[in-house]
């Protein structure tokens, strides 16, 4: 299958990473690349077979519903690149 | 003592133990090593000070007489580790300056139990390569040279491998995903183990792939793998997919006798145009365990063939999942923004600014495969696939075969910057894939040199919860194989 730099510029911007325009065409072609190696899976019978969700056997561990941890606020916002009055600062996201 | 450097784990261990050196005595001559090493590239933050305390406390213990084994022990640590206080990058700039509040649940252990670390190790970014080339700490290069050529380590633990091979750490933690500790391994002339799926706590260990990641050691021999691994493995509340199983005694599994233990060869793995080199080194390793009692079956994986493409959609799936956590908010690179730029920009620009290329285009094939509309056709049929996979090996296992015998990679070492194609890095991983996508143990050890003098591994696959067993298939080999052989120090 072939990527069209249109499809790059959409995946791009889903995945929220700035790619400038004239980088868009070499982007397009990895990704025509990398899935034409994904395109043999096709080549397999895969009628019947459950997508895999857990590779082993085990049922979750379930605990009581309370809270076991908390308290942190400081630690919390201690790598923050912009942190005000115990928040995470954005810039302005509601007009 | 002299050439402190050069014993193994067990031996540190024993001479501690006896009073013939000291953790500080063994700490002091690795620190020595790691500041003589920059050339290799392998550490990317000493934490000499931190090791120098450690070693102290481990001396105190030993002289009080009920420390663990792994206490006193000089190790070097992954960066894709969380470390409290000490910066823990995953080798992105995503992550600048990061430093974790907290300590993952492996580094807890190893330090619990009175481990001492020279510092973290180099890898590629967000262990994602095959060649440590995609750090942002620059690349790693092997202590192997056999001519004027840079060679790579391997990846993504290539740091970890470089420094177990040239002496810079006693051991190493490593991560696998894909072959990231089996894959370097072989590359450098050491031994390093993936668990099952489960063994060892998740937790603290910046996620990559996270149904695929798991966390092992990175040692001088099996013997040490056994120690190591056992003090990292474990039941963990805070990993709901850690295995709630007992932990056994590794080195008490390394009996060195395998007589009557099935060992299977899958003919799949024989790939077309395989190096005559790796053909011998896998038949010789094949006479070894046969010479050593075990009985030799042909078997066949016969989705072998699927394992690399089901992996390139399922572990970049869970990527671009697990790394949309790096948004400039909470931790580590925000973009600087212009004037009107709102939230969304700050998300794009700190992006493309903090991921290298190999991680973009990672996270954007697995934003594709989870795509409306492409979600059945690519990340569902993989999951399938996925599970193909696995019964094929749950087939050879129930028709008695203990364990599986191949080459750990394609090829020896290659030269840095030799291998940019994607898809050519890719197929790095095309023997030690299988095990990660079927939550299995699988263990690299050295087994031979090839004809330039660079280090041969070959990987042992065995049952799920059985690196005990597996260990002491391992242990066998490396008995028989007698593989000794060290890099000349140019560095």
């Amino acid at each position: 299958m072939s990527i069209d730099t249109e499809t790059a510029r959409r995946v791009a911007k889903l995945a929220r990473i700035k790619v400038e325009d004239d980088a868009l065409p070499a982007l397009a072609q990895e990704f025509s690349a990398i899935l034409g190696f994904i395109e043999q899976l096709n080549e397999v019978d895969v009628d019947g077979v459950e997508p895999m969700t857990s590779v082993t056997p085990q049922r979750l561990k379930r605990r009581e519903d309370v809270v076991t941890d908390g308290d942190q606020q400081p630690k919390v916002l201690a790598n923050a690149p912009d942190s005000r009055e115990g928040f995470f600062a954005v810039p302005k996201v509601v007009e | 003592m002299s050439d402190l450097t050069k014993l193994t784990l067990a031996q540190t261990r024993d001479a501690m133990r006896k009073g013939d050196t000291s953790s500080a005595e063994v700490t002091g001559a690795y620190s020595k090593e790691v500041e003589a090493s920059g050339a290799l590239n392998a550490y990317v933050e000493g934490t000499l000070n931190i090791a120098a305390d450690q070693a102290k406390a481990a001396d105190q213990r030993i002289a009080e007489g009920d420390a663990p084994d792994m206490c006193g022990i000089p190790l070097g640590i992954k960066d894709l580790f969380c470390t409290k206080g000490v910066k823990s990058q995953a080798a992105s700039g995503i992550l600048d300056g990061f430093k974790p509040e907290y300590e993952s649940t492996v580094t807890s252990k190893l330090f619990d139990a009175g481990a001492v670390m020279l510092g973290k190790l180099n890898m590629d970014e967000f262990a994602m390569g095959s060649s440590n080339e995609t750090s942002v700490y620059g690349n790693v290069v092997n202590p192997w040279k056999v001519d004027d050529r840079d060679l790579t380590p391997g990846g993504s633990s290539g740091g970890s491998a470089a420094a177990v091979a040239a002496d810079l750490c006693v051991a190493a933690t490593g991560t696998d995903t894909g072959g990231s500790i089996r894959q370097p391994a072989a590359f450098t002339g050491i031994t390093g183990i993936k668990p099952t799926y489960g063994r060892v706590s998740r937790w603290g260990i910046v996620a990559f792939a996270s149904s695929l990641d798991q966390a092992g050691p990175m040692t001088k021999d099996v013997r040490d793998a056994a120690i190591m691994l056992e003090a990292m493995c474990g039941h963990d509340p805070k990993d709901s997919t850690s295995a709630d199983l007992p932990v056994p005694n590794f080195e008490a599994a390394l009996t060195g006798d395998i007589k009557g233990k099935t060992i299977g060869i899958p003919k799949e793995y024989r790939m077309d145009g395989m190096s005559a080199e790796i053909e011998k080194l896998w038949s010789d390793g094949t006479e070894m365990l046969k010479d050593a009692g075990a009985e030799i079956k042909d078997i066949s994986l016969p989705h072998t063939k699927y394992a690399l493409p089901a992996y390139y959609v399922i572990a970049p799936a869970e990527a671009s999942s697990n790394l949309a956590r790096y948004d400039g908010v909470r931790f580590g690179h925000r973009a600087k923004l212009d004037a009107g730029d709102g939230i969304t920009e700050m998300y794009e620009k700190t992006r493309a600014e903090g991921f290298g290329a190999e991680v973009q285009r990672r996270v954007m094939v697995g934003t594709y495969v989870l795509s409306a509309g492409f979600y059945d056709a690519y990340y569902n049929r993989a999951r399938k696939v996925r599970a193909l996979i696995k019964q094929d090996f749950e087939k050879v296992f129930a028709d008695g075969v203990d364990a599986i015998l191949t080459p750990a990679t394609p090829s020896a070492a290659f030269g840095l910057g030799e291998n940019m194609d994607p898809i050519q890095m890719y197929l790095n991983d095309v023997f030690t894939v299988t095990v990660n996508l079927a939550g299995l143990p699988g263990i690299a050890i050295p087994a031979g040199l090839d004809a330039s003098g660079l280090p041969l591994g070959l990987q042992l696959i065995g049952r799920p919860w059985e690196e005990g067993d597996l260990l002491n298939v391992a242990y066998s080999l490396e008995r028989a194989a007698g593989f000794v052989a060290k890099p000349d120090k140019w560095w």
